[in-house]
């Protein structure tokens, strides 16, 4: 039955299915009839989406009222991304990728039961997205918010779904027709050595460079709060207990252990406001910023080190177990409560580029502040490698790489709402750098009312009463996002659980989960980096190659520990505020990997000769290579001293060389010496990511242009080998896709085939 | 009697229980976000690779639970998953 249609999917009939199984694929022809036909109920649920989310849309962008619900934003998202969703991937599958169910993928051809296992795609779906989605989409929009809401708000949806959601769908269907290839491998395959080997050293350095300014991000939320550092820390101890009850007590009760450490984690939240109140805690547990940025260097190290069981592990089932729980919570919260929002749509510092919570004007630094969440490059390494090994059938890349970012993305929206959702005063004073508050009450109200914001009139006692609220010594320049994130979560949630006396919980709930991200991420990161340079040494002394060789695996991780946690330290003892000089820096890194990831995609598209629709990867490719490059460019040429690093190198040094005892911000000459020193760093850092990710766009676009002249390329694939499984490809089964999945249940378990390949 | 596949719904065993009732709905419903957080949490590993192992007519005798995640998390040390910022 199935044998007709091999011409159909475009391959050259070499696939023949077993002719005692139902068909592994629904015919294409009914398959594209069922997406034609247009029942007057589907006419008019689609109908329905377009309106709400035009309303939504003519909302936050036409009517300017006083104020703006929340509820809007959370409309426009959705139904945006359902209209993505239905069409444009739909489009990106039909005519660019053209996955055909008749295939095994890896799952099935390697099925091993262990790292190659079909999975259920609802549950891969949780599984990919947990993957994916970490503290870059809670972080970057709270920085965007001094712009206004509707700069950040057009970039993270239209981004998403032209940009970010393609990548991860081209990345990871390219992945999964290379039996899980990770994206370095398939930049050496298809680009060839020079552009293999810039995309693998422009990863290893863009991954130093994430993983110090997440650190960077807990720094700053934990400094000087006895509350978060205990609670925080006490994830450490959850974990190991954890890992050993894992191991030894009863193996393989994820959600059980889950749970137990659940509780604990809760417990230890609220402990930490116990502590806070006494004197023996206060002394124990405020510790300054340097201290901490030490403990998680220290931390880091011997987490890349030890056994996956005891810590890694068990902290990544806590973190899986927050994510989802906390993301569901905050949606319900702000669609119940529907915070009004008086920020308004687009702010001064959009034109002007003065804003004090990052430098620089909209374009381009809008799409670098706000990676994850629209186009986050990182992905690509999640998208490639670990995901493709577990997808059970083709068509079902596009509901989870291109539905998977879509999720992210409105993770994304949900931070930028809460941040948006605070009071406008308080905002800048949390998010100044203390070099221009001097941390204190008075200093940010003076520097917050200076700013001549309209409707902005900070008092002294809102920072004081919110902090105080909060539990927290001072809110002042808690730079970074996650508090400010964390404020504006607790507003919300005190909404709905527990009133204003339940705030201070909130608030250390939100930092505990953001911190737990970031350090599983810290721990994750310095873990593959140290791999991936192990691999890089191993080509020169190959011993390195052998990752259970101690020596080898102690230098690696000590080479990248000290690597990002330079930058870290740096970081939190730049006179000049940290995370306003950094963070474009995490953006641009972010974005240049995504430029990466999509110039490998649009090579391999090229040389499958599908030049009609190469500007699917071609045009976010172009976005993000204009964005990145002239955001670097600004960062190495800018004359304006708050943006270009080598001007405001060059400005310190003059002034260290006419003998001034004190410049801008920094008010000792040590401290002079300290911006001179950090901004050649940030600028020698911005030198190295541009040019590497030049050299791997050039290679791509040669490539593509040789693939072009010859009509076509090399085919990288695994061959084809015929699929004996089914499933249908989305969340919700079309008729036709439910009829024959109803004919393999039908086979009973005698007759279904084993799902191995071996 | 036929156990469901590990990594699929248990939408045949419900088939099969399901009486229709609200009550049976309910603990249909229960019975899927249970076997949905599961899944998403890796606790449906063991069983995933016990189909696979008994599918795959292997004269080797499967490794037991304990063995099993170790081997797992002790592969992990070796293959180190990414985790997104």
């Amino acid at each position: 039955m199935s044998e007709k249609h091999n011409g159909a999917h475009g391959h050259k009939g070499v696939l023949v299915t077993d002719p005692d199984l139902p068909p592994t694929a629904i015919d294409p022809a009914v398959a594209d009839a069922e997406d034609r036909r247009w029942t007057p109920a589907k006419i008019a649920i689609w109908l329905g989406i377009a309106l709400l989310g035009g309303i939504a849309w003519v909302m936050l962008a036409i009517v300017r009222g006083e104020t703006v619900n929340a509820i809007w934003f959370v409309f426009a998202a959705v139904s945006t991304y359902l209209i993505a969703y239905r069409f444009y991937s739909k489009f990106i599958e039909r005519k660019l990728l053209q996955p055909d169910d008749r295939r095994a993928t890896p799952a099935e051809y390697k099925a091993d039961g262990k790292d190659y296992v079909a999975t259920d795609r609802r549950v891969l779906y949780g599984h990919h997205f947990a993957a994916i989605a970490g503290a870059g989409p809670l972080v970057g929009p709270v920085l965007a918010a001094q712009m206004g809401y509707l700069p950040g708000t057009l970039w993270i949806i239209v981004g998403v779904i032209l940009a970010g959601a393609v990548q991860d769908y081209l990345v990871m269907f390219f992945s999964m027709r290379r039996g899980g290839r990770s994206l370095g491998q398939m930049a050496r395959e298809e680009l060839g050595v020079i552009g293999g080997t810039a995309a693998l050293l422009a990863t290893l350095t863009i991954m130093i460079i994430i993983v110090a300014i997440l650190a960077l991000v807990v720094v700053n939320a934990l400094g000087e709060s006895p509350w978060g550092v205990f609670s925080v820390s006490m994830t450490i101890p959850i974990a190991l207990f954890m890992g050993v009850y894992l191991r030894f007590i009863r193996p393989g009760k994820v959600t059980e252990v889950s749970l137990i450490g659940f509780a604990l984690l809760m417990l230890a939240i609220v402990a930490g406001g116990w502590i806070a109140e006494t004197e023996w805690g206060v002394a124990l547990f405020t510790l300054d910023r340097v201290t901490i940025a030490w403990g998680i260097i220290i931390y880091g190290f011997i987490a890349a080190v030890l056994p996956v069981w005891l810590l890694l592990a068990p902290r990544d089932y806590l973190s899986t177990f927050m994510k989802i729980g906390t993301i569901v919570l905050l949606a319900v919260a702000i669609i119940i409560t529907r915070p009004e929002i008086s920020v308004p749509a687009i702010s001064e510092f959009a034109a002007t580029g003065t804003g004090p919570v990052v430098p620089g004007p909209l374009f381009p630094f809008l799409f670098v502040t706000i990676a994850c969440g629209a186009l986050s490059g990182f992905h690509a390494l999640i998208s490639s490698g670990t995901t493709p090994k577990l997808i059970e059938k083709e068509r079902q890349a596009r509901f989870i790489g291109y539905g998977g970012m879509l999720m992210e993305s409105f993770v994304a929206i949900m931070a930028l709402v809460a941040a948006l959702s605070i009071d406008r005063g308080i905002y800048f004073a949390m998010n100044t750098s203390a070099a221009a508050t001097g941390g204190t009450v008075e200093g940010a109200v003076a520097f917050v009312n200076g700013l001549g914001l309209t409707g902005v009139n900070l008092a002294p006692e809102a920072l004081t009463s919110l902090a105080g609220n909060v539990g927290e010594e001072s809110i002042v320049s808690r730079t970074g996002g996650a508090p400010t994130l964390a404020v504006g979560i607790a507003q919300i949630m005190q909404g709905l659980f527990g009133g204003s006396g339940a705030m201070a919980f909130w608030y250390h709930f939100a930092i505990m989960f953001e911190a737990l991200f970031i350090l599983t991420a810290v721990d994750a990161g310095t873990r593959v980096a140290r791999f991936m340079l192990q691999d890089s040494i191993g080509n020169f002394i190959p011993r390195f190659r052998d990752t259970s060789w101690r020596v080898g695996a102690w230098v690696c991780t000590a080479i990248m520990v000290a690597g990002w946690g330079a930058i870290l330290i740096m970081g939190v003892t730049d006179p000049l505020g940290g995370i306003n000089t950094l963070f474009p820096l995490f953006g641009i890194a972010n974005q240049l990997l995504a430029a990466i990831a999509l110039a490998v995609c649009m090579a391999i598209c090229a040389k499958k000769g599908a030049f009609k629709y190469l500007w699917i990867p071609a045009l976010p490719l172009a976005f993000a290579a204009v964005v990145t490059i002239s955001a670097s460019f600004l960062k190495i040429f800018s004359p304006v001293p708050a943006i270009g690093y080598w001007a405001q190198h060059n400005a310190f040094k003059d002034a260290l060389a006419a003998g001034e005892e004190s410049f801008g911000n920094a008010p000792t000459v040590e401290a002079m010496e300290k911006v001179v020193t950090n901004t050649f760093i940030q600028g020698t850092l911005s030198i190295v990511f541009v040019t590497l990710a030049i050299i791997v766009i050039i290679t791509a676009i040669l490539a593509t242009i040789r693939a072009y002249r010859n009509g076509g390329g090399d085919e990288t694939e695994d061959a084809p080998v015929p699929s004996r499984i089914y499933a249908p490809a989305g969340l919700i089964p079309t008729p036709p896709e439910k009829e024959l999945e109803a004919k393999w249940n039908a086979l009973g378990p005698v007759k279904r085939p084993a799902r191995s390949g071996h | 009697m036929e156990r469901a596949r590990a990594g699929q719904a248990p939408g045949k065993v419900r088939s099969l229980m399901s009486t229709g009732t609200a009550l049976g709905r309910a603990r249909d419903a229960a019975r899927g976000v249970a076997w949905f957080f599961k899944g998403v949490m890796g606790e449906n590993a063991y069983a995933a690779y016990l189909e696979h192992h008994e599918a795959s007519h292997c004269s080797e005798p499967p490794m037991t639970e304990r063995q099993f995640w170790r081997d797992r998390t002790d592969r992990q040390d070796a293959n180190p998953e990414g985790r997104c910022c």
